[in-house]
């Protein structure tokens, strides 16, 4: 059998390349805020913070469609953005990395969430009593701290955004060269038995890139609280 | 050296109640008690790590809270020296990491400790470079005392530094602390409900019970 990779037709190949940029952007751009809002319901009791909970678990019980039809009609031509903007951000690269974040934030915060609970919060108070302020303790202890969790969960929203399907499909979805991996596959799949194999391909290779990215999240995750119980 | 003023009244959400007051101007003083009567709540109030209801804790000229003048001194501007029961070294520092901590933001003003002979006189030479996991609870211990005195204090607060050490060590823990005290006179504030500690450390013994300071009386020294 042919590698799976190195079998991939050269426009299957652009769908991994451009779900892989898309996914990566869709990342850096939640890691600051989720960070923080993880470590805001780690460590702050606030009013209204099951609301905020709630709120943020959304996308992973709303049917992705759903998730995708109301960034549309926010983000899109009629939506409210467009009249503030004058842009319409639908059907743009900037619509595939919006679509991935919104699905991956919630398994980020729940990690970092994890992560900084799994942390002494008296180590942070530690730090202050030796001259730290607020945010050089966070730096220098807490976040190091909780590293391993953070990229855990980087990692986790990094997967589900690379295979984003739903939401996508309704916001993003454009034109060949511009789809991801998931709309390639589902493209593939209309084109019937003349494309049945490099479908195939294109399966196997997402599934090689789901096991890798769980495998290093799961890897990460034991490897820091390994740490913790030394 | 520098008074000590504490006044402070805090109550938990679990109804413990801690309304207490005391002064001293020892170089050493003994804070005890039973287990559960306040003393590590006292510390955490001093650090600026817990905030009170009400009152204030002053350190020779400076206010470090004052309800009714609505200050209150972040922790990190307080310059108190915490040594923590379970010492709270940071896991992922070196022993030299650790120490360093405190001394790379000490304030440009505060009392010169010289890191080598800290080090020289904790005898921690041969364990700078090991993570904390590795260290015995004495030299944890040891580690954690190095900290706090490295961050420039105008006082120290030691909570129990003997707790958890094997009665054999105990003896040179006494040892290392008073060699401390004697070399960098930092104003300490120790708190233990041991009565041998007591004995041979205190010049000055502030007891609390139930939240409460029910006798400061000062030791022939």
């Amino acid at each position: 059998m042919d590698p799976v990779f190195l079998g991939l037709a050269g426009e299957d190949w652009a769908a991994v390349g451009y779900s892989a940029v898309v996914a990566c952007a869709a990342v850096l751009a939640t890691l600051p805020p989720g960070v923080a809002l993880g470590w805001l319901l780690a460590r702050r009791t606030f009013p209204g913070k099951f609301l905020v909970e709630t709120a943020l678990n959304l996308p992973l019980v709303v049917p992705p469609v759903v998730t995708g039809y109301l960034l549309l009609v926010a983000l899109g031509r009629r939506g409210w953005f467009f009249h503030a903007f004058g842009v319409s951000l639908a059907f743009t690269t900037t619509a595939a990395v919006i679509a991935g974040a919104v699905m991956g934030f919630p398994l980020l915060v729940r990690a970092v969430r994890l992560a900084f609970q799994g942390v002494d919060p008296r180590l942070y108070q530690a730090a202050r009593s030796l001259g730290a302020g607020p945010l050089d303790a966070f730096f220098s202890v807490s976040l190091p701290l909780a590293r391993n969790g953070v990229v855990a969960g980087a990692v986790l929203a990094f997967a589900r955004a690379l295979g984003e399907f739903g939401a996508t499909m309704l916001f993003a979805s454009s034109r060949p060269g511009r789809y991801t991996l998931a709309l390639q596959i589902y493209a593939l799949y209309n084109l019937g038995d003349a494309a049945q194999e490099r479908m195939w391909r294109l399966v196997a290779a997402s599934v090689v890139l789901a096991c890798a990215a769980l495998l290093a999240s799961e890897w990460l995750e034991r490897r820091g609280a390994r740490r913790e119980s030394a | 050296m520098s008074r000590l003023e504490f006044a402070c009244a805090l109550t938990y959400p679990g109804g413990f109640t801690l309304d207490a007051a005391f002064a001293t101007d020892a170089d050493l003083t003994v804070l005890s008690g039973p287990s559960g009567s306040g003393k590590t709540t006292i510390l955490s109030l001093i650090a600026g790590l817990r905030r009170p209801r009400r009152g204030v804790i002053r350190l020779g000229d400076a206010v470090l809270f004052d309800a009714d003048r609505h200050v209150n001194l972040p922790p990190e501007r307080r310059r108190v020296g915490y040594v923590f029961q379970e010492h709270l070294l940071f896991p992922h520092l070196s022993a030299r990491r650790n120490l360093e901590y405190g001394w790379r933001r000490r304030p440009p003003d505060a009392q010169a400790v010289d890191f080598g002979r800290v080090v020289e006189v904790l005898e921690l030479g041969d364990v700078l470079d090991r993570m904390p996991h590795t260290l015995s609870g004495g030299q944890k211990q040891r580690v954690a005392l190095g900290r706090a005195l490295l961050c420039g204090p105008r006082l120290l607060l030691l909570d129990e530094p003997l707790a958890g050490v094997d009665d054999e060590l105990k003896g040179r823990v006494l040892d290392y602390v008073e060699q401390v005290l004697r070399e960098w006179r930092v104003p300490t504030l120790y708190v233990t409900h041991n009565a041998a500690e007591v004995a041979r450390l205190a010049r000055r013994v502030v007891r609390v019970e139930g939240g409460r300071v029910i006798e400061n009386e000062v030791r022939d020294a």
